[in-house]
């Protein structure tokens, strides 16, 4: 069996991972909810919209359901302190999502234009709050929450809700929208043609310099403006997790000594603006599905450049740093991480398998005629 | 009004998790229903069971949809509400959630996709395979879940570290094989088989009684009367097995489900009915048949079943040796290498989870009372009279749906029973009764679980977040709110379409094809 630092760096790339997939999978649909009002101009349209992504919706938010069970398992701590932390912001993603399964399902279902007109509505907010939210969440995390824990590892937050709107974490929320959208909007060209695929192809490249500007401005930011976090005692990685046993300090410019470190490293930020510049150039010389792919390189960049600035740290404590949560301290069990890991192992790989299947039944372009034909099937 | 952060955060939970088992029962079953029908239609080719495929699956898919909505807020709310239990055992609680993910609800969610959508573009036998996928998948998501929830009811293969102050996983194939779970299991799988067969029975009955669409609602009946009477007997049979290892795990439960408030000599007697007195801690009065519930409880003559008053005087000693713990812990997290308070602790560990009820009376427990521990003694034992009335309605309904459905059966294999108007009128009249019993079973399974959330390990008024009251008003006011709005949608969608019937696929067979 592996040794107990291991598994923790391993469940360090694997949350990464999910979460990579998660912005992948579920956010081209999320994209292609917040460009739905837009690019869609009638009824059928928007039709041709939403079936672009009607039989994989479902299977594509299990990343995000998954992703939320892994973390539970594997850094239990840290669901406990994140979800009930960010309160009203959890709320908030969760009423959001509420439109999606309802919205996509019981859209078309009555014919009648006010009934459709709210779902397109919910199927916006279901695809555009969550990754604004996430993207406040991270800019959020890399400031430090205020939370302590007690003796017992009871935690409390000590800010408000508002708190939470700060300029910067505003920005990472902007970025992350822009991202999710610009990805939605790869993928609609890639399913469509005509009026909407054009009308896509308009909305990637606003949405593609957005994420650009704002991926550019946030590191300035974090470089020059915001201090990082350091963990100041000596660390044992293998010990047993307890956050309360360190001592953290802040330090200006911090959040930049891993990529001094680790030079490799810097190749994520460089794939968040290759990816996406890729994505643009390849749209525009009509190779959608390697667009898909590098708009999808650019998520994994832009993810990782957050997560590798923070490392070990994954929710540092702005009030009492001492009790910041790291891969290190917040984990679970060696057996719990070790059977986890033979778990996804097995799993993942199959689902990649029948995902890619599903998708590969249904390829194809999808146009206001297939809609026709299956009025009483497509959503 | 509730002024505090445990009710509020119950009572949330409760709205919620009873709310979304009003669509995950009809999912579990529905979808083996579906399978059925299809695989009718790819051995026989007649087009009436691929369109009643279609018909049953867009009312599955309608309700399915709320399913996934609902069920995305039991994920987050162990994280947004009950932080100190997510840390407390979330290295054991967390696994089959995520493995649920993985191995499950991909599966499903991948798969309904191309049910919904792959009718054209998969072959007959490809899209059976889908079908089947995805009813397998959805099965799995209840075993995962279940497994979960059998260990909050039983805690194998765990053990508290102080190191970490948490449970922490020893043995996952007792987690796995945990005896609790596996009856859980098969008894909530097949009451969501028998809610799935009432839907097309009850429903079915109506077109019959209407006269419209009568062989599609003929066929239909039959497999939804097979399947069901099948469905309901595993679900009798397998509820005892059920009530049996309750009796094994958690006899405080089986107690307050028979308003047992005496140990008898063995075998005890039955409590067909009786008026349980909470204050007085005795029944007003009792009906009871001998020797039966000794049976049914121990499968034995000779073993005693405990009371509430014995069980009390036991958990009474279990508070003393837990207060021993809570202190002894306390000592060790302020200096782990207190080696006589470790000792202390190794020995009373066991009790620690009694120690910490009496956290409800006092934030020191080296100083409770007596008084403080007989109250703590008092709260190890749940409310009878709800017990005692859900579990026997919950019984109840299962023995009327047993008749109905072999009924049904009896007539469907003498085909006689679309001349049967008054079979037809009673399922249309019993389609709640599968709903009602599910949430009374979800009431007796974990309201009887109180004052835990993991039994005998940690006290549910100490597994809340760190919250203001006010926080949870809103977002109940909120979950409430949306969750009226989403029901009565749903409702009126299902009815819109029952009504309907056949002709809203559009092929042209059937009646009412224009309605839509």
């Amino acid at each position: 069996m592996l040794d107990y630092a291991s598994l923790k760096v391993i469940w360090w790339l694997l949350v990464g991972v999910l979460l990579v997939g998660f912005a992948i999978m579920d956010g081209h649909d999320m994209g292609v909810g917040t460009l739905l009002p837009f690019v869609g101009k009638d009824d059928t349209e928007r039709r041709v919209v939403i079936n672009t992504v009607g039989p994989h919706w479902d299977g594509n938010q299990v990343w995000f359901i998954t992703g939320g069970g892994a973390i539970f398992a594997a850094w239990p701590l840290v669901y406990a302190t994140a979800f009930s932390g960010f309160y009203w912001a959890m709320l908030l993603v969760l009423w959001a999502l509420f439109f999606r399964p309802v919205g996509f399902d019981y859209r078309s279902k009555i014919d009648n234009p006010t009934w459709r007109s709210v779902w397109d509505w919910g199927l916006f907010v279901g695809g555009t709050v969550p990754p604004l939210i996430f993207g406040v969440a991270f800019g959020n995390l890399l400031q430090g929450v205020p939370f302590h824990f007690d003796n017992n590892l009871l935690s409390t937050y000590d800010g408000s809700f508002w708190g939470l709107l700060n300029p910067f974490a505003l920005l990472c929320g902007v970025v992350s929208s822009a991202m999710i959208s610009f990805h939605g909007g790869v993928y609609l060209a890639h399913r469509t043609e005509g009026d909407i695929q054009q009308r896509a192809q308009a909305w990637v490249r606003v949405t593609g310099l957005i994420w650009l500007l704002g991926f550019t401005l946030a590191g300035i930011w974090l470089a020059r403006g915001i201090d990082g976090y350091v963990i100041s005692s000596a660390v044992q990685p293998d010990a047993l997790p307890d956050p309360l046993a360190k001592t953290v300090s802040r330090a200006a410019g911090a959040w930049l000594g891993n990529y001094q470190r680790w030079p490799l490293t810097m190749l994520l930020p460089a794939s968040g603006y290759l990816g996406c510049v890729a994505a643009m150039l390849l749209l525009r010389s009509g190779r959608s599905f390697a667009a898909f792919w590098a708009s999808a390189l650019g998520l994994a960049g832009v993810i990782g450049t957050a997560g590798v600035s923070m490392f070990p740290f994954i929710m540092p404590s702005s009030t009492h740093p001492a009790s910041s949560l790291t891969v290190w301290d917040s984990v679970s069990s060696q057996l719990t991480l070790g059977l986890m890991l033979v778990v996804t192992l097995l799993f993942m790989p199959l689902i990649i398998l029948y995902t890619r299947w599903a998708y590969r039944v249904m390829a194809g372009k999808v146009t206001a005629a297939y809609v026709r034909e299956n009025n009483h099937t497509a959503y | 009004m509730l002024d505090n952060v445990v009710d509020l955060s119950r009572l949330q939970f409760a709205v919620t998790a009873l709310y979304h088992f009003l669509f995950v029962p009809l999912t579990i079953g529905m979808v083996w229903m579906l399978v059925i029908m299809e695989a009718v239609w790819v051995m026989t080719g007649k087009q009436v069971y691929q369109d009643m495929t279609r018909f049953w699956g867009k009312l599955f898919g309608i309700n399915f949809a709320l399913g996934v909505t609902t069920g995305i807020t039991m994920e987050f709310q162990f994280g947004t509400n009950w932080a100190y239990y997510s840390h407390y055992v979330g290295d054991i609680f967390g696994a089959p959630l995520a493995i649920e993910g993985l191995m499950a609800f991909f599966l499903e969610s991948t798969m309904i996709g191309l049910f919904f959508f792959g009718w054209n573009r998969l072959s007959r036998k490809q899209h059976l395979l889908v079908t089947i996928l995805m009813a397998i998948g959805t099965n799995l998501s209840a075993l995962w879940i279940l497994i979960a929830n059998g260990w909050m009811q039983n805690p194998v293969g765990a053990e508290f570290s102080y190191q970490t102050m948490r449970m922490e996983m020893t043995d996952f194939a007792a987690l796995l094989f945990n005896p609790d779970a596996q009856a859980k299991f098969v008894h909530t799988v097949s009451a969501g088989y028998v809610t799935g067969a009432m839907f097309v029975l009850s429903i079915s009955s109506w077109y019959l009684l209407r006269g419209r669409n009568v062989e599609f609602a003929r066929k239909s009946f039959r497999i939804a009367a097979a399947f069901g009477f099948a469905s309901i007997c595993s679900v009798i049979v397998l509820g005892d097995e059920s009530g049996y290892t309750v009796g094994e795990a958690q006899q405080t439960k089986l107690a307050a489900i028979e308003a047992m408030w005496h140990t008898e000599p063995a075998p005890a007697s039955f409590n067909l009915l009786a008026w349980p007195n909470e204050t007085r801690m005795e029944n007003d009065w009792q009906v009871s048949i001998p020797w039966v519930m000794g049976l049914i409880g121990t499968r034995s003559v000779s073993k005693q079943i405990p009371g509430i008053h014995e069980i009390m005087a036991q958990n009474r000693l279990r508070i003393q040796s837990g207060m021993l713990a809570v202190q002894a812990l306390e000592a060790v997290r302020r200096n782990g290498k207190d080696s006589a308070a470790l000792k202390v602790l190794e020995a009373h560990k066991q009790d620690l989870g009694f120690g910490l009820l009496l956290k409800k009376y006092t934030t020191d427990v080296a100083t409770a009372t007596p008084q403080m521990i007989d109250a703590a003694a008092r709260d190890t034992i749940p409310r009878v009279a709800p017990m005692f009335w859900s579990f026997r309605l919950m019984v109840g309904m299962g023995m009327a749906m047993l008749l109905l459905f072999g009924w049904s059966f009896w007539a469907s294999l003498k085909g006689d029973f679309q001349h049967r108007p008054r079979l037809l009128k009673l399922a249309l009249c019993c389609l709640p009764l599968p709903w009602l019993s599910c949430e009374l079973g979800w009431v007796v399974a974990e309201y009887g679980r109180q004052p835990w959330t993991i039994y005998g390990v940690l006290p549910t008024r100490l597994s809340v977040s760190t919250l203001s009251v006010e926080s949870l008003y809103g977002s109940l006011a909120g979950f409430v709110g949306f969750y009226t709005v989403l029901l009565v949608v749903e409702m009126m969608l299902m009815m819109r379409f029952a009504r309907q019937g056949p002709g809203s696929l559009g092929t042209g067979r059937y009646d009412n094809e224009t309605a839509h």
